[in-house]
């Protein structure tokens, strides 16, 4: 008996060594970030010793960043595009999904074969010709291509759609019977009963668009259109070896995707394992 | 009889209405392309002078075309790397984290940051902890190892750089795939493990003999996920290896920034979309083998 309970604690003594040694592998390269943030580009790599925190902070690396490229314009440009992509693709397919999960019409099956048919398409497979297109179109360059782009997923219509199957059409079927018309079945019952599923699309859509790289690279050629990773890039490749300034503009370019998810995550690992499993 | 026809149509009209906004843009922006790609790759076309009829022909070069073999030759090493070693390091965190510790949530929490970090921004770290002459990894190789100055390892050229991506790739996504393996968990009953603890089963058993065979339609699903997901890796290889200009050499290009290339840089849109084809049809296979396996275990 007292060598199982010896047992037992050698166990759990293992379980949060490796959880410790993951969760350092994980937060490392963040710390590391911060750090160098604020260093300046001797200090940056100085081993022995290494400090965590510099004597003399070079917080001027935060405020340099700004005047050295135009982060302000691509902070602009990247906070437009991801609000309006995930407004769009928020409003867009919880309105088609309710379509799919609780009306029956005319090639309803059809139609959703088409958004099941290309959910499994890389999009790399046709970033090609749909470049060529919106050449014609003229979108070429703007800001609104990359809109069109990302604002109109086979993924979101899908995940909603799984989710308001689960919730009971008799709900919708008393609304009937009150008279509510269907759109405000759904902007009064499904829309607020849905706050887990728009949560996990609004962080996939989020994330997604915030950190998008070869969108953007593919259509926004001019400065002034650049995003925030774009910039980035931009600058790496131009000053390689002010990495106090490149953590900088790092760091900034993490804080809101990091806010989004903290705020939004107690619905997102909830989600991602739904769809995760259904999808 | 006619009243209830109009009603019909009234319902269809309505439902139309909320499929429309969304549809409507998902058919122009990626149903017309999806077609125009598949005719694409049977045409010699550089976007501005008249298209031709290519037939197979860019299909046929393909088989020559050196570059083209070493990015398949190269995803598919990163891909035999990265499924394995991801699925593995999601399982075992998964694991870790299902057992009452304290501080789960902010375990679970710390294991996504990576997932919802930009890559241009964790992999400027990356390359700077991996720095081949200056950065901390190669700092502790050569004073606590020993390692000799000159052998220390170039992490971002030659051979090394599929293995740096795949170190990297775990990295950023295993706290993706812990999230599902922790909903499997959680779907196997307790009552399986008391069974197993009566009839004095040890810690390794139990994994063996419940977890790991419960697990089996989630490893299935996982190990699709990351297989397609591999399959499209391009960000990873452009941040860690690409050049000034974002250009990637032999020993480091992939499918995904060999469409990028011949199209956008040689303005070969044909031959570009025939390499997609290729993509296309990895992933399609893929995906037929999810859905006889879906059939399999559900």
């Amino acid at each position: 008996m007292k060598s199982a309970r010896k047992k037992a604690i050698a166990g759990k003594v293992l379980v949060y060594v490796i959880l410790i040694i993951i969760a350092a592998l994980m937060i490392i390269p963040f710390i590391w970030m911060l750090s160098a943030s604020i260093k300046s580009d001797r200090e940056v790599f100085q081993m022995n010793p290494f400090v965590l925190i510099p004597e003399n902070p070079k917080w001027s690396n935060y405020h340099d960043i700004w005047t050295k490229i135009p982060m302000l314009k691509f902070v602009e440009n990247t906070v437009f595009l991801t609000i309006v992509v995930t407004f769009l693709q928020l409003l867009t397919s919880s309105f088609a999904a309710y379509s799919f999960a609780k009306l029956e019409f005319k090639h309803k099956n059809t139609l959703f074969f088409a958004y099941i048919a290309t959910i499994a398409m890389p999009w790399q497979v046709y970033m090609v010709p749909q470049f060529i297109m919106m050449r014609k179109f003229g979108l070429n360059d703007k800001l609104l291509a990359i809109i069109c782009l990302q604002a109109f997923s086979a993924f979101g219509v899908f995940m909603m759609k799984q989710f308001y199957e689960d919730i009971p059409d008799e709900l919708c079927e008393a609304a009937r019977i009150d008279g509510m018309s269907e759109y405000r079945i759904y902007a009064s019952i499904m829309l607020p009963l849905s706050k887990p599923a728009l949560s996990t699309l609004t962080i996939f859509t989020f994330v997604n668009t915030w950190n998008d790289y070869l969108g953007p690279l593919i259509y926004l050629k001019s400065e002034a259109k650049k995003t925030i990773q774009l910039g980035l890039k931009m600058f790496i490749s131009q000053y390689s070896s002010d990495y106090g300034l490149i953590m900088a503009g790092s760091v900034l370019s993490l804080i809101p995707v990091l806010a989004v998810f903290l705020c939004l995550q107690k619905y997102f690992v909830e989600g991602v394992a739904s769809t995760g499993l259904k999808g | 009889m006619a009243k209830g026809l109009s009603r019909q149509k009234k319902r269809d009209l309505v439902a139309y209405s909320f499929i429309a906004p969304n549809f409507i843009g998902f058919a122009v922006f990626t149903l017309v392309p999806i077609v125009f790609a598949f005719a694409l790759a049977f045409f010699n076309w550089d976007g501005s002078n008249p298209i031709t009829f290519a037939g197979l022909s860019n299909f046929k070069q393909l088989t020559g075309d050196v570059f083209f073999k070493a990015a398949l030759k190269n995803t598919i090493i990163y891909c035999i790397g990265t499924v394995p070693l991801t699925m593995i390091a999601s399982l075992a965190l998964a694991i870790v984290l299902n057992q009452k510790v304290v501080g789960r949530g902010i375990f679970r929490t710390l294991s996504f940051f990576p997932y919802v970090a930009s890559l241009v921004a964790v992999t400027s770290v990356w390359k700077m902890l991996f720095h081949p002459s200056k950065g901390p990894i190669n700092n502790i190789l050569y004073t606590v190892f020993h390692v000799p100055m000159e052998q220390l390892p170039q992490w971002f050229t030659g051979g090394l750089v599929l293995v740096s991506m795949i170190l990297f790739s775990v990295w950023k996504y295993m706290g993706y795939y812990m999230v599902i393996y922790l909903a499997g968990l959680q779907g196997i009953s307790a009552e399986l493990y008391e069974a197993a603890s009566l009839d004095g089963a040890n810690t390794w058993q139990k994994f063996q003999y419940i977890t790991w065979p419960q697990l089996r339609s989630t490893t299935f699903f996982v190990v699709v996920m990351l297989t397609i997901n591999c399959f499209k890796v391009y960000d990873i290889a452009i941040m860690l290896a690409g050049g000034g200009s974002g250009e990637l050499t032999i020993s480091s290009t992939v499918l995904v920034y060999y469409i990028y290339q011949k199209a956008f840089i040689d303005w070969k849109l044909g031959y570009s979309s025939a390499v997609a084809m290729v993509l296309f049809l990895m992933v399609f296979v893929v995906t037929m083998i999810q859905f006889r396996g879906q059939k399999k275990y559900q």
